[in-house]
């Protein structure tokens, strides 16, 4: 046992050999735990605040510093399990949003699209929401208004948005942009099963002998993440990268499938039949644990490497390394991310790694299972809780008699006023177009820059006739709106998140909103208040919603009900299901072989591969492929603000391969069968010849959302981001990037401004080699 | 080589700059960062290498030897601070004379700025902003026993040449375990002069 008690109470809930800590871990202090008279700061009579980061899945802990007068003004790294202190450049900005001087603090308005957004009390801008809301659901019913959440929202506020759609404006429309993140995976979770979320911590990346990484940028999209992969890597485990670029992760592994965009199925089918011919199954645990083998072993049979090696354009003999590393691995994992699961075949594209997975035996042990990593702080918990389109709280199914009952009671209504399920985020923007939707609310996202294809959305919003956004800084969608509620930044506020490990994480209040601001339970009890259904809404605070959503969750598999926040702060995490307030929580599934459907066996399904939906021809004959680049987040509201991550990375680039001839920070323009714009190239062998890449954090007229396809997953209803065919042409000019204003005062470095009018893409600081400099 | 100290691991480096970003909300320079990565493979990978001072042990820190206001310290335990404010003349002499390129001038101040290991946080017991937050231990504080615990069978290197010079390092660097070079070669390949290749 340890001398640290505190670390004797974290592995109660997250079963981490104490032999086994990260690199780097031991021998720290914790910055809290220095002694008042010793650290300068407290000299200072500053607080520190523990929290989380606001930002991606893997929901490092951190302290805000706070000042005596009760303002954020920096961070401290903190010894949470989960980070051991690390942090990556977003994490480390983002206490810069809490005081920036582009928030929001007073309500802003229009009444019609002609006009330009002003100020207005509170009372005005509500009273206007409810009186557009009741016109046009007198109109044209109920179903004409719809609401569009987000998963960087508290669970709470998540809860409460499928609430409101549901009892205050009784519309089946809500739905929420964890849609364009991980629902694939969910959907292929919730199959094989019936349990969405990740089979392990973490912490059993430590444990295992062979990673797979599929479709996972760890190195920029999921940073704090690579300290347990190279912890693997230290202890001599197999490091398998799939992914059509040489990321930073893909440099040092032992494997690098470089496979082209669309075909991850007809790969991971083919690494099954290899599995099998070389007699490498778990043939008495898939007797034992596993329905539908022998259609899968059928399938697969159609699948031999030199297929695959024609699909993916890779050697063939690459399929049979990642078979024997996989399947002749003690113990095998497999984190997979965006890059397999924004396809038109995203939900199959993770049942093929799952079906490997299981046909391995590499399910429900220690370093042995499955995973998805979540892009969002609460892409995890912003779904189980009734903000997706057919979800009611605790993953109820909407459509099914006995947990509509069951929550009908719990919210006090009649089973009869519970709409029935309604339609995707996408979905719900052609509904737009069509005018099926009138009117619709928007709770932090930013569809502008995160939906694909820009045109079909900006004419969606458009024809919307009455829109209101709730967000801290005026995003492009919130620019659209006729309403926009200055909201609190996480910082500003108490609540849970579910991290990408579905363990739940509390963060903590660090200061008081700015006057004017309110937070977004506030603004929703204050509508649904004046829409008549005060009596359904009365929390005081988040803290309230989180009691009614433990209530609610009770007996589900996401079981809340166990979880307090009491127990959040004392033990750093906790993974659900947590049925009662003594029991530790669920790191890990299956650990004795039963999963969640009626008869505990895993539900394997049949994939066959399927090209993507934007077909190759002679003038699109490449690949445009999007992602992230590691100084930002999503549609970049928050991170195109923050001076330091803005000179790190301050505009997009297209990364082509030399074979096409261009200079480094010379134009490209890609053009694809939705439009076409001018970028940097950023030249670099690290790409296939046949892809372009391009990272999607920015606005029009250089965003790569103008150009990638709204098709969408039949199952899952995700789009298609990561595949759509393209041309390159060299260009005359780069567009300038309309970057928003750098704030004044203390975010703004002055190396800022020298990167910002440099023409050429951000090559170096953005951690990708080019072929010269320009 | 002093007890507790950075060593660097270029092999996991994921350029993702989080030690740039730290280095700017240290409290001793704060919006300023005095690391810097470099590109060692451009145009065909994505390698990455963070410097910071290495804290030259011998010859005993050149930057200090070549000031001729005094203005750099070194301490006891082997840490060469910054220029002390109220000495340095921004003359720039130790810019020219550091082997690994890291002290800076800030012109408007005309004063030299430079990595001091986080004197504020290491005198008491914590690691420097770099290496406390670096997501992937590329940048790694402790002792080498420390080092070796957590990474089985790590090299590492303190001694770099310089053409004819040898400079030994307070910071050390991870070198492959089958290929122990010693010293290690300092300083990248010149490639290009006044826009010339030398390469041959
Ligand atoms: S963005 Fe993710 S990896 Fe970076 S600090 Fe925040 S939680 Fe950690
Ligand atoms: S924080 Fe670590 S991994 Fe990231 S660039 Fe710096 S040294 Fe490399």
């Amino acid at each position: 046992m340890t001398a640290d008690p505190r670390a004797a109470d974290r592995r109660a809930v997250v079963p981490l050999d104490p032999a086994i800590a990260p690199p780097g871990s031991q021998g720290f202090r914790d910055a809290g735990g220095i002694p008042a008279d010793k650290w300068h700061a407290d000299q200072h009579g500053e607080t520190l605040v523990p929290t989380h980061c606001c930002f991606c899945g893997v929901q490092c802990g951190m302290y805000l510093r706070v000042d005596r007068h009760g303002k954020v003004f920096g961070v401290e790294p903190r010894n949470h399990d989960i980070n051991r202190m690390r942090l990556c450049p977003k994490g480390i900005h983002a206490y810069q949003q809490v005081n920036h001087p582009d928030r929001l603090t007073a309500p802003l308005m229009r009444r019609s699209r002609d006009e330009e957004l002003r100020e207005v009390s509170w009372d005005e801008a509500l009273d206007f929401t409810v009186s557009e809301i009741r016109r046009i659901q007198r109109d044209h019913g109920r179903d004409a208004f719809g609401v569009l959440g987000g998963a960087s929202l508290f669970s709470e506020k998540t809860y409460l948005v499928g609430k409101f759609a549901r009892v205050a404006l009784k519309t089946r429309h809500v739905d929420y942009n964890g849609r364009l993140c991980m629902v694939s995976a969910a959907g292929a979770n919730k199959l094989a099963f019936n349990i969405d979320r990740a089979g392990n911590p973490f912490s059993d990346i430590l444990l295992t002998d062979c990673l797979l990484l599929a479709g996972a940028n760890v190195g920029e999209c999921f940073p704090v993440l690579t300290q347990y992969v190279w912890g693997a890597r230290d202890r001599g485990a197999t490091l398998i990268v799939v992914d059509p670029r040489e990321t930073a992760v893909a440099r040092t592994a032992d494997i690098h499938v470089a496979l082209k965009s669309g075909t991850d199925s007809a790969f991971f089918n083919a690494v099954l039949n290899v599995v099998i011919e070389e007699g490498l199954t778990d043939e008495a645990y898939l007797a034992a644990h596993a329905t539908g083998w022998e259609e899968v072993k059928a399938t697969v049979a159609q699948y031999p490497p030199s297929r695959a090696a024609a699909i993916c354009g890779i050697p063939a003999e690459q399929v049979v390394q990642v078979a024997r590393a996989f399947a002749r691995a003690p113990k095998a994992m497999a984190f997979h991310a965006r890059g397999i699961e924004h396809h038109t075949q995203g939900v199959e594209n993770c049942l093929s790694v799952i079906n490997l997975c299981a046909a391995t035996g590499h399910i429900g042990k220690p370093g042995a299972g499955y995973g998805t990593l979540t892009g969002q702080g609460n892409g995890q918990g912003g779904r189980e809780h009734g903000q997706k389109a057919d979800l009611l709280p605790g993953g109820r199914s909407i459509l099914n008699e006995e947990h509509r009952r069951q929550i009908c009671e719990i919210w006090g209504i009649e089973e009869s006023e519970l709409p029935t399920a309604g339609t995707s985020m996408m979905e719900m923007v052609w509904q737009m177009q069509r005018k099926e939707i009138r009117g619709l609310i928007g709770i932090c996202n930013n569809p502008f820059v995160s939906l694909p294809n820009y045109a079909v959305v900006k004419e969606g919003y458009d024809t919307t006739e009455f829109h209101a956004q709730f967000d801290f800084f005026l995003s492009e969608t919130a620019a659209n709106a006729h309403v926009v509620f200055p909201v609190t930044v996480w910082a500003e506020d108490e609540g849970v998140m579910a991290n990408a490990e579905a363990r739940v994480v509390k963060h903590n209040k660090a200061q008081e909103p700015p006057l004017g601001v309110r937070t977004d339970t506030w603004v929703m009890c204050e509508l649904a208040r004046r829409l008549g259904a005060g009596d359904k809404f009365a929390f005081d605070r988040t803290r309230d919603v989180f009691d009614e959503l433990r209530r609610a969750s009770a007996g589900t598999i996401i079981d809340y009900s166990g979880i307090t926040y009491e127990r959040l702060e004392e033990t750093g995490g906790i993974s659900w299901p947590c049925p009662s307030t003594d029991h530790p929580g669920t790191p890990r599934l299956f650990e004795d072989g039963t999963t969640y459907h009626a008869d505990g066996k895993i539900h394997l399904q049949v994939v066959e591969w399927h090209p993507p939906a934007d077909p190759y021809d002679d003038d699109h004959p490449m690949t445009l492929t999007t992602g992230r680049t590691v100084a930002h987040f999503l549609s970049g509201n928050q991170t195109r603000r923050l001076g330091g991550l803005v000179e790190q990375t301050p505009r997009p680039w297209a990364e082509v391969h030399p074979s096409h001839g261009f200079r480094n920070g010379e134009p490209v323009r890609v053009v694809t069968r939705r439009g076409s714009e001018v970028f940097p190239a950023l030249v670099t062998e690290a790409i296939r010849p046949d892809t372009v890449f391009i990272p999607y954090h920015w606005p029009v007229p250089t965003a790569a959302n103008a150009l990638t396809i709204d098709a969408l997953d039949p199952r899952s209803k995700i789009p298609e981001y990561k595949v759509c065919a393209c041309r390159i042409e060299h260009a005359g000019t780069v567009d300038e990037v309309p970057a928003p204003p750098v704030a004044s005062g203390h975010v703004a470095y002055p190396e800022t401004q020298v990167s910002r009018t440099d023409p050429l893409p951000p090559t170096a600081p953005q951690g990708r080699g080019t072929s010269e400099r320009g | 080589m002093m007890g507790r100290t950075i060593f660097i691991d270029p092999g996991r480096c994921i350029g993702c700059q989080a030690c740039v970003s730290a280095c700017r909300e240290c409290d001793s320079h704060r919006g300023k960062s005095m690391i810097h990565l470099d590109y060692t493979d451009e145009g065909v990978s994505v390698a990455s290498l963070p410097t910071v001072c290495m804290h030259c042990e011998d010859p005993v820190a050149p930057c200090a030897e070549v000031c001729p206001a005094d203005a750099i310290l070194v301490t006891a335990d082997g840490v060469v601070q910054e220029a002390d404010a109220t000495r340095c003349i921004g003359c720039a002499n130790c810019v020219n004379a550091c082997p690994f390129g890291v002290p800076k001038i800030d012109l408007q101040a005309k004063l030299q700025l430079k990595c001091n290991l986080c004197y504020d946080r290491t005198a008491y017991g914590l690691a420097p902003m770099c290496a406390t937050v670096c997501p992937t231990g590329a940048l790694f504080y402790g002792t080498v026993e420390e080092l070796q615990a957590e990474r089985p069978g790590v090299q590492v290197a303190d001694t770099f040449v310089f053409g004819e010079s040898e400079v030994r390092t307070g910071v050390a660097m991870v070198v492959p375990a089958e290929r122990v070079q010693w010293p290690v070669p300092g300083g990248l390949p010149v490639v290009e002069i006044n826009g010339k290749d030398v390469r041959r």
